[in-house]
């Protein structure tokens, strides 16, 4: 188990005039990773989650607060002991960072070599491991011949060499494309389901967190301003950091996003009103909704645009609908949307006016 | 000036130096060079390491006085002229080698004038190290010797290589110089017979061989730069 207590990092930066100035990259962070879990840190670039990860195998000296590892406070230990547990705490990274020089059998052997393991012992290790991450045919070949997955793939086989307890994934899958991104996080949930490792992944992308992960924190400036099981945290998301991740194009306060609005309005028909419905954790996954409006009140809405996503029973998302320009017809529809608490409403000319 | 230099008897005159003294002078251009380059290498690479991991962010640092006391020493040293530098190592010289004069005698200061100039080159080369591979070594329990010489000696092989192929060249032209106060080789045969008694045409041989010597070394290295350099992607 892992346990974060009150986790504060603060960097010192000489600002322009010389004066020293400090930041605070975590304010008070406190989250426990229970055995087995794939936990997602999920924040905005920025939000403190590399520093985050960085000092719970201690790469980074927290300034204030505790890392314990079942229970033992690794801050206290002798750097030959925070090495010995660093074996323990494995970590892959977004730019794999393999050495160039050695072949992939060799990449895996690299950490079995730094404890001390036979040679030829590490070596028949090592192709195990290339088996287990399905590249067992690279073993002679060197990074720079593989694509990125099957890089990120060697980098996961030499993390698994020693042993580990916990897989540290710092953005591991955001230089990867779509197919290999998810090719790779079920290679960390068959490893984290069949070797019984748990794995914290930080990542901004909200994908890599709804695939694998049991437990997520959101990480806002420092702070982690919600956590616990994905499936509540994100069909109800609290805070403002959560809803932007969340639900990223609703709501968008943004002026790019009032312009795209503006530019998908003027694609409206003459004679129609454009109105934006952002679905805030709607329970309107049962029925088709602007189906069964159009049956109920006669108004035939043209969907001009819509981006929505379901988080267990829950909608989140915005939709531009094109609705016949008469006052009745706007009334109307304004109407039996307001049925629904968890829908808002508003016409795009007045989000132009606001802007 | 030319018809002087290319005459029946400076021609003959040179054929008979290309006979009997050339083939000892590139001997000697090469061992001086090649012995002064390896122990540049024997000091330099160790200092060039620990400009780079005592660093406060480094690997292995060091206190701040160490540090600059190294890069002042380094300066200095790289800072005087060679000529300069021969002349005033003469008792040093002859404290090692017994005399000040001669081929072996011109090692002395060939390596003292390299080895600071060694020592930046390795500092360049392990700089060019993407920093994540130190963190990622960091992260798998690597011990700083380990991380010296198992992740940045290793991972800069290929610049190590070239930089060494520069130093080499580097020691060739300092050697050349050396013949002024007694060292050996090409350089001595250019200054004695060109300089001191106008024979033209052997100068320009010895400078051609130099020439040849610098393209041979520099080729090799190149070829092993390349050769040992697995970022490139070779099928």
């Amino acid at each position: 188990m892992i346990e974060i207590r009150n986790l504060t990092k603060t960097f010192s930066i000489s600002a322009e005039d010389g004066a020293p100035a400090s930041f605070d990259a975590l304010k008070n962070v406190s989250l426990t990773v229970g055995d087995g879990d794939i936990f997602g840190i999920i924040g905005m670039s920025g939000a403190g989650k590399s520093t985050l990860v960085r000092c719970i195998n201690m790469l980074e000296r927290p300034t204030e607060g505790q890392v314990l590892i079942d229970g033992v406070d690794i801050g206290t230990l002798t750097p030959a002991r925070l090495r010995a547990v660093r074996r323990e705490i494995t970590m892959i990274f977004q730019g794999f960072n393999l050495l160039m020089q050695r072949t992939c059998l060799a990449n895996v052997t690299f950490p079995l070599e730094l404890s001390g393991m036979k040679r030829s012992e590490a070596r028949k290790k090592a192709r195990e491991l290339l088996e287990i991450v399905g590249l067992p045919d690279k073993a002679k070949s060197y990074p720079a011949q593989l694509s990125g997955g099957q890089q990120q793939r060697v980098a996961i086989a030499r993390a698994l060499a020693t042993n580990p307890k916990v897989l540290l994934c710092d953005e591991a899958t955001s230089a990867l494309d779509p197919n290999t991104t998810h090719a790779i996080l079920e290679l960390i949930r068959k490893i984290n389901r069949e070797l019984g490792i748990t794995v914290i992944i930080i990542t901004h992308q909200m994908s890599v967190v709804e695939e694998v992960c049991s437990h997520v924190a959101i990480l806002d400036a420092g702070q982690v301003v919600e956590m616990g099981e994905v499936s509540s945290v994100f069909s109800n998301p609290q805070s403002d950091a959560a809803r932007r991740l969340v639900y990223p194009d609703a709501n968008g306060s943004g002026s790019g996003e009032n312009e795209r609005s503006a530019g998908i309005a003027a694609a409206a028909r003459a004679g129609e009103r454009v109105l934006r419905v952002v679905f805030n954790g709607s329970h309107t996954t049962d029925k088709p909704f602007i189906t069964q409006m159009a049956i109920d009140t006669g108004i035939a809405a043209n969907i001009l645009y819509a981006s929505t996503r379901c988080l267990g029973e829950c909608v989140f998302g915005d939709m531009l609908l094109g609705i016949p320009d008469t006052p009745q017809a706007l009334d109307t529809v304004r109407s039996y949307f307001a049925k629904d608490g968890d829908i808002i409403i508003e016409e795009i000319g007045e989000v132009d006016d606001r802007a | 000036m030319l018809d002087r230099m290319f005459s029946a008897e400076a021609v003959e005159q040179a054929l008979w130096i290309l006979r009997n003294e050339f083939p000892m002078a590139i001997w000697e251009t090469v061992y001086v060079t090649v012995l002064a380059t390896l122990f540049a290498i024997v000091l330099g690479l160790p200092l060039g390491v620990l400009l780079v991991a005592g660093e406060k962010n480094g690997v292995l640092p060091l206190p701040k006085p160490i540090m600059s006391v190294l890069n002042v020493v380094i300066n200095l040293l790289r800072s005087v002229p060679f000529l300069i530098l021969m002349i005033l190592l003469i008792p040093l010289t002859r404290l090692i080698v017994g005399t000040s004069v001669g081929t072996v005698a011109s090692i002395v200061p060939l390596v003292i004038a390299a080895f600071p100039f060694v020592a930046r080159l390795v500092e360049s080369s392990l700089r060019e190290i993407n920093p994540n591979i130190i963190e990622a070594a960091q992260s798998m329990g690597a011990s700083p010797m380990q991380i010296i010489c198992r992740v940045m000696l290793p991972e800069s092989v290929p610049s190590l290589i070239s930089n060494a192929t520069i130093a080499i060249t580097t020691v060739l032209g300092y050697s050349a110089m050396s013949g002024i106060v007694g060292g050996g080789g090409l350089g001595q045969i250019a200054i004695n017979y060109g300089y001191y008694r106008y024979r033209y045409l052997v100068m320009l041989i010895a400078v051609i061989l130099l020439i040849v010597i610098v393209q041979i070394f520099q080729s090799a290295g190149t070829f092993l730069a390349v050769r040992l350099d697995k970022r490139i992607k070779k099928k």
